[in-house]
């Protein structure tokens, strides 16, 4: 089963003739980690942010095709490019979560940093909150480190705590996707790899899309893999398949470290 | 060994410059210190100046800044918000190259134009006049800082809000302002530490008064405009008051200032 379907999606930057994507055609398999990978440039991280829409901040974007998402509730696939109005984006970003490059954690205490989303979701009653706040830190491995400081600050954390806050963060509002973009890149490689284990536990119970640099971890903790080269989808398939039969000429190219 | 020379010359200048620069600041402020301390008498706090002390004036200039602060920080703060958050292209760079020319507009101007919409039409001074064009001064300056305070806080924390769902001005409030929210706290200090000195926006619209009053309708009492009156009086009673106001006026500038260099760098 699909937890996102993309077909012949096309994305134009404002004030640029030529799409960045071309008619790209991807499945993400719910419960599955489908790795995005490709030299710089090949749109792959543009790609990550249409799936959540946050393009949107930027006015000026031209989609094409159709990007579907499975809504849990009623087992239906709905078009998000289609989205228009404010609730349906807050919707949206609900359904699918983002971790990014850089830790972001907000100016505010440990929980209210966790706690943020579900506000916003409109969950007020306290004691509901905090307990949503205890399995998100507990399902993203910080509940251990941060249980006794959770009004402290979230600036204080080591960047590593702070990434996995932020898995948290978006963990908590129970999302059905989650886009991760290079959320190690920035990272050393200890907590690179607690990141990759968590990101392993979490597909239980989402369904993920990452975006990395780093082909090793591609391989490590992806079960499909898509290549990516100048806006054109060249090779998806298994991750075994990528990396030890890839058909394309380019894909083993890349794999093998022949340019990129 | 040339490029050792020129490297010695060059910071040689420097130095001499910075020295030159640094010895006017330091012959300021030591007149002050030996010509205000002489004159200097617990007693001005206490007394108002039409019994030879500074009270009433040091007050009024605190009520003059403080209503300039009230309608200036809020105006300023919005418009700043407006120019980095909202404002698209074209209007943002209008606003924000309008609010650089008016930083830089002469005070006194300033004074004359408040004194043409304000004092004119109601035929007489007041310390709303004197607000008025301090507020004036004041905007500018919280425009620009709100301005690039709020355009260092990075672009990923305003996306990472928005991709958990809140709308963008919960973001802005939530996330955006409170990052930003020391450096913007610093520069509003430091332009009320701007403004409190100010005389020429208050010559001829708050003037100046003897007594002691809190009825901003009226001429108002500030230690500003009473120094220039006093240092051009024929008394040198007045001269040495003038000393002793310029003395105090130097100091509380000087606290207010290293306040909001304090603020930062405990902040960091």
């Amino acid at each position: 089963m699909l937890a996102m379907n993309i077909e012949k999606f096309s994305f134009t930057y404002p004030g640029v003739d030529e799409p960045s994507l071309k008619n790209i055609t991807l499945p993400i398999e719910k419960n599955n980690i489908t790795a995005l990978i490709g030299p710089s440039g090949c749109g792959k991280s543009t790609l990550l942010r249409s799936m959540n829409r946050i393009h949107d901040l930027y006015p000026g974007n031209k989609y094409d095709g159709k990007i579907e998402l499975l809504d849990e509730t009623n087992k239906k696939y709905k078009n998000i490019l289609k989205i228009k109005k404010e609730n349906e984006f807050i919707k949206l970003r609900q359904q699918v979560g983002m971790i990014f490059q850089k830790p972001t954690p907000f100016p505010m205490s440990i929980f209210d940093n966790v706690a943020y989303g579900l506000k916003i979701a409109g969950i007020r009653n306290k004691s509901e909150l905090s307990d949503r706040v205890e399995a998100a830190l507990k399902g993203s491995a910080l509940w251990n480190e941060v249980h006794d400081r959770l009004n402290k600050s979230a600036m204080g954390l080591s960047g590593g705590q702070q990434q996995r806050l932020c898995i948290a963060r978006a963990v908590a509002v129970k999302p059905e996707v989650l886009l991760f973009d290079e959320p190690t890149s920035a990272l050393d490689p200890i907590s690179t790899s607690a990141i990759e284990e968590l990101i392993v536990e979490l597909k239980k119970d989402v369904s993920i899309a990452i975006v990395t640099h780093n082909m090793q971890q591609a391989s490590r903790i992806s079960d499909y893999t898509a290549f990516m080269y100048l806006g054109d989808l060249i090779e998806y398939d298994k991750t075994e398949n990528i990396f030890l039969n890839p058909k394309e000429k380019r894909t083993e190219d890349y794999i093998t470290g022949r340019f990129g | 060994m040339k490029r050792l020379l020129i490297n010695k010359i060059i910071l040689t200048l420097s130095t001499i410059s910075a020295l030159i620069g640094l010895a006017f600041l330091a012959w300021i402020l030591v007149t002050l210190f030996i010509k205000g301390l002489s004159s200097f008498h617990f007693s001005l706090f206490v007394n108002d100046l039409i019994n030879n002390g500074l009270r009433n004036l040091i007050i009024g200039q605190f009520i003059l800044a403080g209503m300039a602060s009230i309608i200036g920080i809020p105006l300023g703060m919005v418009a700043g918000i407006y120019i980095r958050e909202y404002g698209q292209g074209r209007y943002a760079n209008l606003i924000r190259n309008l609010s650089d020319i008016m930083m830089s507009a002469p005070s006194i101007v300033i004074g004359a134009f408040v004194y043409a919409i304000v004092v004119v039409p109601t035929g007489h001074t007041s310390g709303f006049a004197g607000s008025i064009a301090l507020a004036i001064m004041m905007i500018p300056i919280v425009i620009s800082t709100t301005d690039s305070m709020l355009s260092l806080v990075p672009q990923e924390l305003r996306e990472a809000g928005i991709a958990l769902g809140a709308s963008k001005y919960k973001v802005i409030f939530d996330i955006v302002i409170k990052s930003a929210k020391v450096g913007i706290m610093t520069g509003i200090l430091l332009a009320f530490a701007r403004i409190v000195g100010e005389t020429a926006p208050l010559l001829f619209t708050s003037q100046t008064s003897n007594y002691f009053t809190l009825d901003l309708t009226h001429a108002f009492p500030s230690l500003s405009v009473s120094i220039y009156d006093l240092a051009s009086d024929v008394q040198t009673s007045s001269r040495d008051l003038a000393w002793a106001a310029s003395f105090i006026l130097t100091v509380m500038v000087l606290v207010i200032n290293l306040t909001g260099k304090f603020i930062t760098r405990n902040k960091k």
